[in-house]
């Protein structure tokens, strides 16, 4: 009797011991398929299509923040040559007009830059030139929201950060590049 | 009290190994669920600018991607090596965006197709007339959102 009670728990039993090993395997699998590369970028919201396109140079020209990047990767800034890494303090400064200058900007709201490219412009060059004109604006919100709230731009509510965006909206607007080269 | 202590000193402490498999599949379903499985593979030759004003995409489901750059060496026999439009594993013109977009949208579910996300993966070298093509596409399919695909970095002022 002893004997046919072992023997039957032991058919009744699936080892699992095995199990671990199975499911390592899966791990591995799905360890090495996994890429947690999580895509980071430069957001932007293009304007909606219509036939006849805004001249922002057609405005004062006082609130225009004019870029001009042509097909040897040179910028020109409001009719003067400038360097990259000036491109952005420059901005801020128009921007804010802390000075009020009378050739500045009226006052943040009122700003607008304009962007605009040759055909032939190295795209590498295009992208830095907006990441400079958008980290001038994101420097400018942090510096609103510290004085303003107190609080860095992060933390901020919703409700806040509208008002700040209110106050310094961000006007990017891109025109039909130029064609020099008839590339 | 001499046969207590023989008897402990005698057994090895086994670490019970009953609850493996249980954290083993614990972590298995974690990356299982992670895991987004890439079927469009990169054929073109892509080096992707650097700047340091950059947001994550969040829900990796809504981008659309699409990818300009020259052909990888493998594929300018078949392909030339002008630059090249590629979506979903494919070489299209600027004139079949609209058609991939929308076969993007009817794959997802419905609250989330206004929430697509173009994403452009572009080569540094590539010239902007190009890129404007595609812009302007996406512009007149309504496809508004989108993203510039870049790495963390100071910016260099390349292209001189």
């Amino acid at each position: 009797m002893p004997i046919r009670r072992k023997k039957d728990r032991m058919s009744t039993e699936i080892n699992a011991g095995s199990m671990a090993d199975i499911a390592f395997l899966l791990l591995i699998f799905f360890l090495v398929t996994t890429t947690i590369n999580q895509e980071k970028g430069l957001p932007v919201k293009l304007p909606p299509w219509s036939e006849d396109e805004v001249d922002p140079t057609q405005l004062n020209t006082r609130n225009v923040y004019s870029v001009l990047v042509n097909f040897q990767n040179e910028l020109l800034v409001r009719g003067e040559p400038m360097q990259l890494k000036d491109l952005r303090d420059n901005a801020k400064e128009f921007i804010l007009n802390p000075q009020q200058r009378p050739d500045l900007s009226e006052k943040p709201s009122k700003a607008i830059i304009s962007l605009k490219n040759d055909r032939g412009t190295q795209y590498e060059t295009y992208l830095q030139v907006y990441n400079e004109l958008k980290g001038a604006y994101n420097e400018l919100w942090e510096e609103q929201a510290q004085s303003q709230f107190g609080k860095p731009y992060e933390e901020l509510t919703r409700e806040q950060r509208k008002e700040i965006k209110k106050f310094i909206p961000l006007v990017i607007s891109e025109a039909e590049p130029i064609d020099t080269q008839g590339g | 009290m001499s046969k207590f202590k023989k008897k402990r000193g005698n057994t090895s402490p086994a670490i019970s190994t009953a609850s493996l498999p249980d954290i083993v599949f614990m972590l298995l379903f974690f990356f299982m669920v992670v895991t987004v499985i890439k079927n469009d593979e990169s054929k073109l030759n892509i080096t992707i600018p650097k700047a340091d004003q950059l947001i994550k995409l969040e829900d990796q489901s809504v981008v659309f991607t699409m990818r300009i750059g020259k052909p990888l060496a493998q594929y300018q026999e078949q392909y030339g090596s002008a630059t090249q439009l590629q979506i979903n594993d494919k070489f299209v013109t600027t004139d079949d965006i609209q058609f991939y977009l929308e076969e993007k949208k009817v794959k997802l579910p419905e609250e989330k197709r206004n929430k697509i996300v173009g994403s452009l993966h572009i080569d540094n070298k590539v010239k902007m007339g190009f890129v404007q093509d595609v812009k302007t596409e996406l512009r007149k399919a309504g496809q508004l959102v989108i993203n510039y695909a870049a790495t963390q970095g100071a910016v260099t002022g390349g292209g001189k």
